[in-house]
């Protein structure tokens, strides 16, 4: 494959551009937020009331890495991969320009009402309703954009990494509208009560967040994956049909998942053994495309010997494949019971999120950022490296840290002395967390110096250095 | 391959393969939530949940806004050592009010469902002002400023014209009284006649000067009238009685229980 960035000007990079530019801002911008919270659990003194408070900054800290860097990243790189399979040009310019202000506009928006106290209690879902509206008519445009692209292409097929982005941005749009039906209590004002309350606002809320998991962090991601991991290893996706298997399962499946957030709760039991039994069946597609993935470097294993981009990519798929067999793991209401509302939880969210979600993007955009400015390769190769070890000793400090905590402090909640008394009042089981939490703190902080590594290094590539490394590396950054 | 040459026809006509999409992600969430609005089979009828006064409906947007429900569950579970800890595992009809549900999905802290009565109004505003000055170990923000920022009482009967029109059973009356009553209620006995407050939500409604500051109803009044509300609502002693049968359908959960 030829660079053909430059040889045709049909391609519109210049959006792909903006939006790599955004992720990584946010990216950056949502780790560093991540460990100021985490330094807030281990030491409180790092709240300062109002604004920068536990429970204002948390969402700001998820929607920074959800979608402000997670979906910067699926914008910039379904722009790209839906012009580069169906071989046009986007099908608006202007309407593409639009959704990237959009969005950025949605996100600081967002944000700063975080901090200010502006706050629907719905995770991941915390937006008020004018700014839910707002994201619902960005939403339409990239649906419209995207769709239009399709429509036009000059390939007859549409590839898989496209089934993906389709999925996920039109769920994403019924979830968003379901999850977000809400009544202002003014027109000028921005203060919204949900349309639903307790146990149906708790399913609907669920059913919206496991998905957003679902098809925002997964299905988003696998698009991503079935282009540049097959374009970084040189090799076609290792099975046609077992994408198509596991795409519609997939899809079909999450859906139901919603419920396992709720065990033991007051949502009718038989609802929760519908989410329990559709999760503990997701792991098959879930594994399903963590092997298409890994197995499309069947017959040419050397390569990650020698390229440190497609190793993040495998160990994407790796965190993956853990993390998707963690879940179902964690949604048998017996291991439920002892994970829920525990650490355990929040390990199993960052080993999906820094490990699979991150990871992923990160090969994404060593492979994009030479070729969206036309530099011959990467600054430097062994940064990337020095990044991918940085990162992956970080997550497993912070999901091992997590493990331990949450586990213990399930044990400790459910202990009793030899009385028949519970043994240990909350407070000490809060004292026992802080040395993970500390760790978690360190874990967060190598993560961030890897981000900060990979923009030093697309800095320096885009000024167009290239540092002389006498390295083994062979890396095709740009063939 | 008869089925992948279909499927091909899918890969060839992109608005066939968004309709497909579009109706495989809808069946699992119909399926689970469409019963769900069939009420009476989802919330057991308890007596005593009644919906929240102006002032505990200002604390709670108290709540909702400062996130509390991130650190905070308010969802006990029938779970042997939850029922120890914080009491009756929680009921579907006492978040029934709760525009969303506040059952939170972490324990950073204790759970709060029925966190009402169980400690005195000068505990909870010294423990929100200073966490540590109570519970040296604690992990908690502090939240002093509320104590400064008065409640945001004069459009809470808006608030509750908003609630009504979603089916929270708020009378005219109510709606109209609602101002006076969340002073009221903020004043206490002492200082206010209670009575209309009362003959609108019952006598048990805590009246009182929450936050120990006579002259002004602050922000720390209103949250706290919401948190000494929390799980107190409903009439245990009527509960086995009125659905003994709920708790056989249910061995699992019996099971944990009595163990």
């Amino acid at each position: 494959m030829a660079n053909t960035a430059f040889e045709t000007p049909v391609y519109n990079y210049d959006i792909v551009r903006r939006f790599t530019i955004a992720t990584v801002f946010w990216g950056l911008a949502g780790f560093l937020v991540g460990i100021i919270l985490a330094l807030q659990l281990a030491w409180p003194e790092f709240n300062i009331e109002p604004w920068f408070n536990f429970g204002r900054l948390r969402p700001l800290h998820t929607s920074a890495v959800i979608f402000a860097f997670g979906g910067n990243a699926l914008f910039a790189t379904s722009y790209y991969v839906v012009q580069r399979t169906c071989g046009v040009r986007l099908w608006s310019d202007g309407l593409a320009k639009f959704t990237f202000w959009g969005y950025q506009f949605f996100i600081f928006m967002a944000g700063t009402g975080y901090l200010l106290g502006i706050n629907q209690t719905k995770e991941y879902a915390e937006p008020e309703w004018y700014a839910d509206l707002w994201l619902t008519i960005v939403w339409v445009a990239y649906l419209i954009v995207y769709l239009m692209t399709v429509i036009k292409r000059r390939e007859p097929h549409l590839y898989v990494a496209n089934w993906f982005y389709l999925a996920f941005i039109i769920t994403v749009a019924v979830l968003h509208i379901g999850n977000g039906l809400a009544l202002p209590v003014e027109f000028t004002g921005i203060k919204s009560y949900s349309a639903f309350s307790g146990v149906q606002s708790a399913m609907i809320q669920w059913w919206y967040g496991h998905n957003a998991v679902g098809f925002f962090l997964t299905a988003g991601f696998l698009g991503m994956m079935y282009y540049f991991v097959p374009k970084q290893a040189n090799r076609p996706i290792f099975s046609y049909r077992l994408s198509i298997i596991h795409f519609w399962s997939l899809i079909f499946i999450y859906i139901w998942a919603g419920p396992h957030h709720l065990h033991y709760t007051a949502l009718p039991v038989w609802a929760q053994t519908l989410g329990m039994t559709f999760s503990i069946m997701l792991w098959m597609p879930s594994w399903g495309g963590m092997i298409n993935g890994v197995m499309t470097l069947s017959g040419a294993w050397d390569k990650l010997r020698t390229d440190p981009i497609l190793r993040f990519m495998i160990v994407a798929l790796a965190f993956y494949g853990m993390s998707t067999f963690e879940g179902p793991l964690m949604s048998i209401r017996s291991v439920n019971s002892l994970s829920h509302y525990t650490d355990w939880t929040i390990g199993h969210v960052h080993s999906g999120a820094l490990g699979w979600v991150g990871f992923i993007t990160f090969g994404a955009l060593y492979y994009l950022v030479p070729r969206l400015w036309g530099r011959e390769r990467l600054y430097s190769i062994k940064l990337v490296n020095t990044h991918l070890w940085v990162a992956t000793i970080g997550i497993v400090l912070y999901i091992a840290a997590m493990w331990v905590s949450g586990i213990m402090q399930g044990l400790m909640w459910r202990s009793y002395d030899e009385m028949g008394f519970l043994q240990y009042s909350f407070v000490e089981t809060v004292m026992a967390m802080k040395p993970y939490y500390i760790i978690r703190v360190m874990g967060g902080v190598l993560y961030f110096a890897g981000a900060v590594t990979m923009t030093y290094n697309f800095w320096r590539t885009i000024r167009g250095d290239v540092r002389n490394e006498n390295t083994d590396f062979k890396v095709r950054s740009a063939a | 391959m008869s089925w992948t040459e279909k499927h091909q026809k899918l890969e060839k006509n992109s608005i066939a393969l968004l309709i497909f999409i579009i109706i495989t992600i809808m069946i699992g969430g119909l399926i689970e939530v469409i019963p769900l609005f069939r009420q009476e089979t989802v919330i057991e009828p308890v007596s005593g949940v009644r919906p929240y006064t102006p002032l505990e409906l200002i604390g709670q947007n108290v709540y909702m806004r400062e996130n509390c429900a991130v650190c905070h569950s308010q969802q006990i579970r029938p779970l042997r050592d939850e029922v120890v800890r914080y009491g009756h595992y929680s009921l579907a009809a006492e978040s029934m009010y709760d525009y969303p549900f506040q059952w939170g999905s972490k324990r950073t802290g204790p759970d709060l469902a029925r966190v009402g009565a169980k400690y005195s109004d000068d505990w909870h505003t010294q423990h929100l002002r200073d966490p540590r000055s109570l519970v040296p170990e604690s992990i908690m923000p502090t939240y002093e400023f509320l104590m400064h920022k008065p409640a945001r009482i004069y459009d809470i009967d808006k608030h509750m014209a908003t609630l009504k029109k979603l089916g929270v059973p708020y009378t005219e009356e109510m709606i109209k009284h609602a101002e006076h009553d969340a002073y009221t209620q903020a004043a206490g006995e002492a200082r206010a006649d209670t009575s209309g407050l009362m003959e609108r939500y019952g006598e048990d409604v805590n009246a009182r000067d929450f936050d120990g500051q006579k002259f002004t109803t602050s922000e720390m009044d209103a949250l706290v009238a919401y948190l000494q509300v929390l799980g107190t609502m409903v009439d245990f002693s009527e509960v086995e009685q009125i659905d003994p049968d709920a708790k056989l359908e249910e061995p699992e959960m019996s099971e944990e229980v009595t163990e």
